[in-house]
């Protein structure tokens, strides 16, 4: 259990050092505004980040996220400019088609046994055409539901606002928690991260939950792009290249390992949380390029892959003699 | 009878695995499934499990009938089976291991606590009490295996199929879960048991089958049967006469052969104890010995498949460098692996480039051969070797076994060597195919060529060696020259220490 969850206590102990260290330099860091502005900044990205997880713990990735976020948010500002349609009719329309999208991406990766990278790969380039065939411009959204979802935000004490869509990426990830640690299908998407030859051994149907965890995460992508376009207020063909790198990184730096069966969706909130951290203390520090968020991100997933390849070394020297015994 | 199979049937393309095996498993006995590699234990368990699907004959579990169709409907029918390799997940808990696919349920969401209450239960019932919340990757591989025993009587409960289980284990962990299996038959289970361990196999199975090239030896109980009649089993004893005629004419006049080679203290730690060889010239050496006993690792070091730890090998110009199988073929070596479809032949490759494999890798890529010399020599060896196939352009693969064994040897005689190892050139080919590979390798050595030949079968051995060596327990124990060499002495040099 220990070895297990020790990347998760890193991760948890890297954040708690870190947010340390900012509240030492800038003591007003620790206010419900920052934490509320951390939640609401990184609301897409900790909700596309729970699909991601689901993925990644089963052994496969996901890199047509970022497109479908972008899709999203286009084909939401476009309906909503083009027809009369009430935008919680056009997100139902959108989580169909993208859960849709992303079911079919797990169908051909188990029917055509191709690696999850080059199917989704193909479903980045789909899903960022798809985008630009809707429109090239960015378009605003306007409407009066919009509006009021925007405005609708909790005063924690302190004056910091908790936003329906920080609300909604919390929730995303208790749902993400349940759904991975506490179900069967939690069970058999370990299993297959564990190896697909002997989870269909153990009885799982691999083409079943292959289709399942892919249609999640084109799930969370869709949920991702709608909170997206909630928080800029418009959708763009450009917006969040890369996002399903960020979302790949964050999920490592929760402590998931890259290769599936081990890790925790908690962790992965707070990767997110830790991302974001590092963001603000640049704001707050003012004269530090934002580029820094990079180098520090850049570093942070070094120093996991460090960790956990150590770890499979300690795990693996343990088991060692017993093998050699034979 | 619990479990019946009858006349079961099962051919691959090249190869009948399976050939009207009959096996019964009675209610409360552990019966032990034997053979050589390639007899078809592992075919007939297979087909047992729904993880393939037989051609002819019957499995009747209870007295149905049934044709399973996955390893799970097997299961849901009653028989479960345990791998040599523990199929379970190291990274989930005991307890998910366990309960996998049935977890117990609160609200539709798994019951952690009762699921690691009824897998503490579970192990209770088999003497294991330890933390089913840690990961299985957490423990040896004993109490893995008893963990997968545990799943699978728990999800079948009425033959349980143990392939190799021991294979990984040491002694006291083999006592540990022969206790397990004991506990298990008295409870009424059928138990297949399989292993190459025949100390295991007297120790735990109240009943034995022997297999051997897809066919059936002999069932028959245990306490009636002794280590040698049980060896002659496996490795067959019926020779035919003309055979037996050959291995006379061999044995008559052993000639004195000029020294080709002679390895000295070869060896390699948890391989092969160090042994010495000599090699004469135009002579066929076979080693013979069970699976597992040594003798692929002797050739492998002999190839340098794997590099000799101790031990020098010359010839008459001085010492011969095998620390790798380029150096050996540079010293002009050949080695036809056992396992030709996975070590051998280039499957999706023709004829004529599966020949033109080992010349060409020898010439360097600065010296490519031409399309016409590949097509002439790919011509030369179809014909010498009576390689069955409607042309050189063939995709290998689409080849009856024996033709695969032939072009392999085609490849090897390409590059003319002076000593030629092959690893059971007989495996799963036909009879005639067979003749004629025999009949081959004394051509060959007529020729000057000298060939070290592995094999199970042990009427092939007697037959075509001027000398035999035993190998057993990882060493070389025998040395059976000319007149000297009959079934009979060679399992005898097996047995000898076994029975001690």
């Amino acid at each position: 259990m220990i070895s297990r969850a020790l990347p998760l206590y890193v991760t948890i102990a890297i954040f708690l050092v870190a947010y340390a260290i900012c509240y030492a330099q800038f003591p007003a860091m620790l206010s419900t505004r920052v934490i509320g502005n951390l939640l609401t900044d990184n609301a897409y990205l900790g909700i596309v980040a729970v699909g991601m997880t689901i993925v990644i713990l089963s052994g496969g990735i996901d890199l047509s996220v970022g497109s479908v976020i972008a899709f999203s948010g286009v084909f939401i500002a476009v309906l909503l400019r083009d027809t009369g349609l009430h935008p919680i009719v056009v997100f139902a329309l959108l989580l169909a088609v993208t859960t849709t999208f992303g079911a079919l991406m797990g169908g051909f990766i188990h029917l055509l046994g191709m690696p999850p990278f080059i199917v989704t790969l193909a479903g980045m380039f789909l899903a960022r055409g798809a985008a630009y065939m809707l429109t090239i411009d960015s378009v605003p959204i306007r409407h009066a539901f919009y509006d009021a979802i925007q405005s609708s935000y909790y005063l924690m004490p302190g004056k910091g606002r908790l936003t329906l869509i920080g609300v909604l990426m919390l929730l995303s990830v208790a749902a993400g928690m349940l759904l991975a640690h506490r179900t069967r299908f939690g069970a058999s998407v370990f299993a297959l991260g564990g190896g697909e030859a002997t989870a269909r051994l153990m009885g799982v149907e691999v083409g079943r939950t292959t289709v399942l965890i892919y249609a999640f995460s084109g799930f969370m992508a869709g949920l991702s792009g709608i909170v997206f376009s909630i928080y800029t207020g418009s959708g763009y063909p450009l917006a969040t290249v890369g996002t399903e790198l960020t979302a790949i990184a964050a999920v490592v730096i929760g402590g998931t390992l890259l290769t599936g069966g081990s890790g925790y969706v908690f962790g992965t909130l707070v990767g997110v949380l830790t991302m974001g951290l590092v963001q603000t203390y640049i704001v707050f520090d003012g004269s530090l390029s934002s580029w820094w968020t990079k180098i520090v991100i850049g570093i942070l997933l070094l120093v996991f892959i460090v960790l956990q390849k150590l770890l499979l070394r300690l795990t693996q020297a343990r088991l060692a003699p017993l093998g050699a015994a034979a | 009878m619990l479990l019946s199979v009858q006349s079961l049937t099962k051919t691959f393309p090249g190869t009948r695995a399976l050939d009207g095996v009959d096996f019964e498993l009675a209610a409360g006995e552990v019966h032990a499934l034997l053979g050589e590699n390639g007899a078809g234990k592992s075919t007939l368990i297979k087909c047992l499990t729904g993880a393939y699907r037989r051609d002819a004959g019957e499995i009747r579990l209870e007295g149905a009938r049934i044709s399973p169709r996955s390893t799970s409907e097997a299961q849901e029918l009653g028989i479960g089976t345990v791998y040599q390799e523990v199929n379970l997940l190291p990274n989930l808990t005991v307890a998910q291991n366990l309960a996998f696919g049935r977890e117990p349920r609160r609200f539709g969401l798994v019951d952690g606590r009762a699921m690691r209450a009824m897998a503490r239960e579970t192990l209770m019932g088999y003497g294991l009490d330890i933390d089913v919340g840690r990961d299985l990757g957490c423990y040896s591989v004993a109490i893995q295996q008893i963990i997968a025993i545990a799943r699978a009587v728990a999800l079948s409960g009425k033959v349980l199929i143990l392939d190799e289980p021991t294979a990984s284990l040491d002694a006291r962990e083999v006592e540990m879960l022969f206790d397990v299996v004991r506990g298990l038959r008295d409870r009424g289970l059928g138990i297949v048991f399989v292993s190459h361990f025949l100390d295991q196999v007297f120790a735990l199975s109240d009943r034995v089958t022997v297999l051997r090239n897809g066919q059936k030896v002999v069932t028959e109980a245990t306490r009636d049967l002794d280590r040698v009649r049980l060896i002659e089993h496996m490795l067959g004893r019926v020779l035919e006469d003309e055979v037996v005629a050959q291995a006379a004419g061999h044995g008559a006049g052993a000639p004195i052969r000029p020294e080709l080679l002679r390895a000295e203290g070869l060896g390699r730690r948890g391989m092969i104890e160090p042994f010495d060889l000599r090699v004469g010239v135009g002579e066929v050496i076979g080693l013979a010995g069970l699976l597992g006993s040594g003798r692929t690792e002797s050739a492998e070091l002999l190839f340098g498949v794997r590099a000799a730890q101790t031990g020098t090998a010359r010839d008459a110009d001085g010492e011969i460098d095998l620390s790798s199988p380029r150096t050996a073929i540079a010293a002009g070596f050949g080695f036809a692996p056992e396992d030709r479809k996975t070590d051998g032949i280039v499957g999706d490759l023709s004829v004529r480039e599966n020949i033109a494999l080992a010349l060409q890798a020898r010439r360097g890529w600065t010296r490519p051969m031409s399309r016409a010399e590949q097509v002439r020599l790919a011509k030369d060896y179809i014909a010498r070797l009576d390689i069955r196939t409607s042309d050189a352009e063939k995709p290998v693969g689409q080849l009856s076994g024996g033709n695969q064994q032939k072009v392999i040897l085609a490849r090897w005689l390409a590059m003319n060597p002076r000593f030629l190892i092959l690893d059971e050139p007989t495996r799963g080919i036909d009879v005639g195919a067979h003749a004629e590979i025999l009949h081959l390798i004394r051509e060959l050595t007529s020729g000057g060529m000298s060939i070290l030949i592995v094999s199970s079968e042990l009427d092939e051995l007697i037959a075509v060696s001027d000398r035999v060596i035993v190998v057993r327990d990882r060493r070389h124990v025998a040395e059976l020259t000319g007149a000297e060499i009959s079934t009979e002495t060679i399992v005898r040099a097996i047995a000898e220490e076994d029975a001690a």
